[in-house]
């Protein structure tokens, strides 16, 4: 890519993204085409990150490890739903993933948990989502009444108008009563520890891209806040 | 225990009782086991290995001598267990329990192996072999064992009381015995042989609290120990040569109660070493424990089910189960006592040992919650929680910080736990929270994160609070820099920051490092601007902090400087607060130490407020009141004022109060206003001199003596005092009796008494009756040089009835009254010549002075005095043979 032509995505990009300055956008989009590239050679298509490009980086880089999860984020970053995070979502969703206010990640969070997209999460997505979260008692008759209990306790917990379902609003509610809802059916944001890591600072950058890129971590440049 | 070995080991054919032991299996087996278990037992229970049976166990019992019929030797009243039994048999391995409830005498032998303790087979009719193998099940411990087997054990232990039958008396009586006589076997044997045991009713001090408070062992059972306790215990570890007291020894019953003692004798400098300032939110709790089988709350279920989840959950089903927990009301007894009792405690305390900020915040949040239970608090301590939550105060997550911190100032409430936090290094930690300035660098979002970092400053504060009420914390914390860091966040107008900073300021100014500091640092300054706050809390704190620091005289000027005084009268204004109004006044108390205090708290007419206090208050404001007024009426025209504001009334009417503190002040107080004769009638009117002199019998020794000075104003002004103190009763000889106490603030107070009331001729005559001479004679070698002021200028008083002068002398009192011219005190000195001078118209007591050198001391001290004496009497001083030496010998 030009440098001109950088320099203009580099622009547009830092205007529509307020987490980001533009020293941080350019370097993201730099980081990008670099991981594209990559996969560019391998699959002769120059249109982003595929599914699973994109998983590994949220497996490498965020820790992610529950599939289901995996393949709900890369939606929730892949806003125009055509199978490829591109360069604008790319550096869109890092901003909600890294610098996100809890507004936006309230938002990310619930799309992420309507399986369906239906507006609510029902008791059927917790139960998907929810059901590996528990160590499975051999003794017990039915191994699934564990998870369906969770799955009660979190309704009573969170579904504010007791309709059996949570809507956007029974979620907002619960989650700025308590923060610790925001995950409440699985980590689809990079715990703190991971982003801290994944954040270096800025001048580190280049040396540290190349190193850990090889590795298969990416490091994101981001000036420390 | 040693019939049934005896019994049950198999002898030679030579005969029961001075026989050897047969080589059998059996025998082999009963030694064995004996082995296994003493061996096991010194180093499971190393305290109680050490004590040594010096004296053969006693104790009486209801049970009449018939009941001893096998294997009892019984004499008299005392049954004995037969003679000559070998020693071994005396180490335990089985216990043999006669259970007296099944009439037959029923021998069964419990026995004891890795599991636990089972019932054996016991002996066969006409058999001499004992079966040994297991009959039942297995229990765990003893106690649960006998309730099991014996209907009356059990009956008994859930009746709470301290009746033990025999076999519990019995059971004991061999599981202490054990370790001790094994212990000084080699050298105790012949005793051992002759090891009577009489029953005697139990007086076991220990085993008692224990029995009523909680029917089965516990390791809850601490809270019966005191430090008085602990520290004889030591004491008696190392004297354990001289004897071994009954009650401690039984101690090793319990394996739980045994572990603790060893536990508490582990660091017995460090119990020893903490502040005396800790009170009784120190006392750890005792345990209210429900029994199993009392109905449990829903909750109860509800809980153990969620701690279910948190134990087999992932991170995203723990997160959910401790969110979920928090709708428990956590504030409730109930439900806090049901996460411990269903194991929560334990899980949410590994939950902060992970690598998972969301649980551990939740986990804390909990953990925090429920501290507010001071049963909770020691279960956390006990399961090691502290080191976990010092070490997250490393953690860069701000509000896992503040969680960690705000949860070690709710456990740290008690001693233990405050030693904790600061031997896992804590105190530096939480000192460093107290740094939070340094952090808010980035200016862009400087105002949110200065907030977290005042949120982090204010948790260590409020963690460092708790802590500061142990000694060796305040130490510490002074070590690790906290103060100028308290000094500087004092600065700061955060008020919830400020109440825990200025309470950390007022507990550490309690010792004497912290002062010195306290007066560097603008602390005063920051406290008097801060007394001005809205918050009551605060100035509560505030106020608090300045009693604390105004024994210190530049402090009260320093106080007055910032125009401290001012506010602190306005407070009085407002009485509804009582604690606040406790710490103000006790503040204004210390600073009216300060003459220029009082002028200015006259200004402000407090005095006027402070004597409408007196009426209507709670004993803490009492105290400081009185206390307050005590020193203000040290000048006249506060004593008159105190008068006219019709104080003196509801001050006499104190002087029948129980709180020493309140007494001591009262006396003081009204001593103070009996200075002044107006005063002094009014106070007469109202008995007030008798008052005072009832608390002569006072049991406090403060309390005596300053009622013994108050009573010397009073003597001194009232009308016709002699006749006054001539009508109460036994009032002479009371005072007299005084000088026999070993107090010497006592003995100076009253001996000031003395010398006003023996001004009376008559009084002096009563008093030379009760023996008042020999009384004073006794007293004359002391160092103490208030004591030696008084005591001269009551002698010297003294002296002046009938043949006084002479019993002194003959009581040899004068020698070491000579010897008071060596002290640098002068009033010593002024009161001594005094008292020489009417000891030395008798000659004998001349020709003492010469002999010890009065002449020698003479000058430069005594002449000054002596100038002033007749040149008569300074000739008898010095003999007939010296003339008086020139008086300027330099």
């Amino acid at each position: 890519m030009n440098r001109k032509k950088l320099q203009k995505l580099t622009d547009t990009l830092s205007k529509s993204c307020k987490h980001f300055n533009k020293f941080e956008v350019n370097c993201l989009i730099k980081l990008f085409y670099n991981l594209v590239g990559e996969v560019a050679e391998r699959q002769g298509v120059v249109a982003g990150l595929d599914r699973n490009a994109f998983r590994n980086i949220l497996h490498m880089t965020f820790g992610m490890t529950d599939d289901m999860i995996m393949d709900r984020v890369f939606r929730g970053f892949d806003k125009d739903n055509d199978g490829c995070v591109n360069v604008s979502e790319w550096v869109h969703g890092l901003s909600l993933f890294l610098r996100g206010s809890l507004e936006e990640k309230m938002k990310y969070c619930f799309e992420v948990f309507d399986l369906n997209g239906d507006g609510f999460i029902s008791k059927e997505e917790m139960f998907h989502m929810l059901k590996n979260s528990l160590l499975k008692q051999p003794s017990e008759e039915d191994p699934d009444e564990g998870i369906k209990d969770l799955v009660e306790i979190t309704l009573k917990k969170m579904d504010c108008d007791h309709d059996g379902k949570l809507s956007f609003a029974d979620y907002e509610q619960a989650v700025r009563e308590e923060t610790l809802l925001l995950e409440a059916f699985g980590p689809c944001l990079p715990d703190p520890k991971t982003a801290e890591q994944a954040l270096c600072p800025a001048p580190l950058l280049l040396l540290r891209e190349a190193k850990s890129h090889r590795a298969g971590v990416i490091r994101i440049c981001v000036c420390p806040q | 225990m040693g019939v049934a070995l005896t019994r049950s080991a198999q002898w030679t054919a030579a005969g029961h009782g001075t026989g050897t032991l047969e080589i059998t299996p059996l025998n082999e087996a009963i030694l064995n086991e004996i082995i296994m278990f003493v061996e096991s037992f010194i180093y499971k229970h190393p305290q109680e290995a050490k004590y040594a049976f010096v004296e053969p166990l006693e104790w009486t019992t209801e049970l009449d001598a018939s009941a001893f019929q096998s294997g009892y030797v019984v004499r008299g009243e005392a049954a004995l267990l037969p003679e000559k039994i070998p020693v071994w048999v005396s180490y335990k391995a089985t216990v043999g329990l006669k259970d007296l409830n099944s009439e037959s005498l029923d021998v069964f032998l419990p026995s004891r192996n890795v599991l636990g303790w089972f019932r054996t087979k016991g002996k066969a009719d006409d058999e001499r072999e004992i079966n040994y193998e297991r009959k039942g099940e297995i229990y765990k411990d003893l106690v649960t064992f006998l309730k099991e087997i014996s209907a009356k054990f059990s009956e008994n232990m859930s009746k709470q009381e301290i009746n033990f039958d025999e076999e519990q008396q019995k059971e004991k009586e061999q599981f202490d015995a054990a370790p001790k006589k094994e212990e000084a076997a080699t050298n105790h044997k012949a005793r051992l042989g002759s090891d009577k045991t009489t029953y005697q009713k139990n007086h076991i001090n220990l085993a008692k609290t224990q029995m009523t408070k909680r029917l089965e062992p516990s390791l809850n059972w601490k809270t019966s120990v005191d430090i008085k306790d602990r520290k004889s215990l030591v004491k008696d570890s190392q004297e354990e040569k001289h004897g071994t007291r009954l009650d401690k020894t039984r101690t090793s019953i319990s394996p739980g109660r045994a572990q603790l003692l060893r536990k508490s004798i582990e660091k017995p400098e460090e119990i020893i070493s903490e502040s005396s300032s800790e009170s009784e939110e120190d006392e750890e709790p005792v345990d209210h424990r429900q029994e199993a089988n009392a109905d449990l709350p829903s909750e109860y279920w509800q809980i153990q089910k969620l701690v279910k989840y948190l134990k087999g959950g992932n991170q995203t089903a723990t997160v959910i189960a401790l969110c979920s927990m928090r709708d428990f009301n956590l504030a409730q007894e109930t439900c806090q006592l049901a996460i411990r009792d269903v194991g929560g405690l334990e899980v949410l305390i590994n939950l902060l040992d992970t690598d998972e900020v969301k649980c551990k915040i939740g986990s804390l949040k909990i953990l925090k919650e429920i501290s507010h239970n001071p049963q909770i608090r020691r279960s956390i301590v006990d399961l090691g929680g502290l080191p976990i939550m010092v070490n997250i105060l490393d953690s860069p997550h701000k509000s896992l910080k503040c969680l960690a911190a705000e949860t070690i100032a709710n456990v740290a409430k008690f001693r233990r736990a405050r030693r904790a936090v600061r031997q896992h290094g804590g105190i530096t930690k939480l000192v460093a929270l107290l740094d939070c300035a340094k952090n808010s660098i980035e200016p862009a979002q400087s105002s949110l994160y200065e907030t977290r970092d005042v949120e982090v400053a204010r948790c260590g504060a409020l963690a460092l609070w708790s802590c500061s009420k142990s000694y060796a914390n305040k130490e510490a914390i002074r070590k690790a820099g906290g103060f100028p860091l308290l000094a500087r966040l004092l600065k700061t107008s955060h008020e919830d920051m400020l109440i825990p900073v200025v309470g950390t300021l007022q507990e550490c100014a309690s010792e004497e490092n912290y002062r010195a500091s306290i007066k560097s640092e603008r602390i005063i300054e920051n406290l008097v601007k801060n007394l001005n706050s809205e918050n009551e809390q605060l100035q509560e704190h505030c106020a608090m902090a300045i009693y604390q620091c105004a024994e210190d005289e530049e402090t009260r000027d320093l106080v007055r400087l910032h125009g401290g005084l001012k506010p602190l009268a306005s407070l009085l204004n407002n009485t509804d607060n009582k604690e606040r109004l406790a710490a103000v006044t006790g503040a204004i108390w210390k600073c009216s130490i300060s003459k220029e205090n009082v002028t200015k708290f006259r200004e402000y007419k407090a005095i006027e407020t402070l004597v409408g206090l007196l009426t209507d208050q709670p004993e803490e404001v009492l105290v400081n009141v009185v206390g307050a007024l005590g020193e203000c009426c040290q000048e006249y025209e506060n004593r008159v004022l105190v008068r006219r504001c019709g104080g003196i009334q509801p001050l006499v009417n104190l002087l029948v109060g129980i709180n020493q503190a309140l007494l001591v002040n009262v006396t003081k107080a009204v001593g103070a206003c009996a200075a002044e004769p107006e005063s002094m009638a009014i106070i007469d009117r109202l008995d007030g001199v008798r008052l005072l002199w009832s608390l002569l019998k006072n049991p406090h020794p403060d309390v005596k003596a300053s009622a013994a000075w108050a009573l010397c104003p009073c003597i001194e002004n009232a009308k016709d005092a002699g006749e006054m103190v001539r009508s109460f009763v036994g009032g002479l000889e009371l005072v007299v009796n005084l000088l026999k106490s070993d107090n010497k603030e006592v003995l100076a107070s009253v001996c000031a008494a003395i010398t006003n009331i023996a001004k009376d001729q008559e009084n002096l005559a009563v008093i030379t009756d009760h023996g008042v001479v020999p009384l004073l004679s006794k007293l004359a070698n002391t160092n103490n040089d208030k004591l030696r002021r008084h005591l001269a200028e009551a002698i010297s008083r003294c002296c002046m009835w009938g043949r006084n002068r002479v019993a002194f002398g003959e009581h040899k009192a004068v020698a070491p009254l000579v010897r008071y011219l060596k002290s640098n005190d002068t009033n010593v000195h002024r009161a001594t010549a005094q008292a020489l001078y009417q000891l030395s118209e008798d000659a004998d007591n001349c020709i003492t002075m010469h002999e010890n050198g009065a002449v020698k001391w003479r000058f430069p001290v005594l002449q000054t005095f002596l100038l002033q004496l007749s040149v008569a009497n300074v000739g008898g001083l010095f003999g007939k043979d010296q003339s008086p030496p020139s008086p300027v010998p330099k």
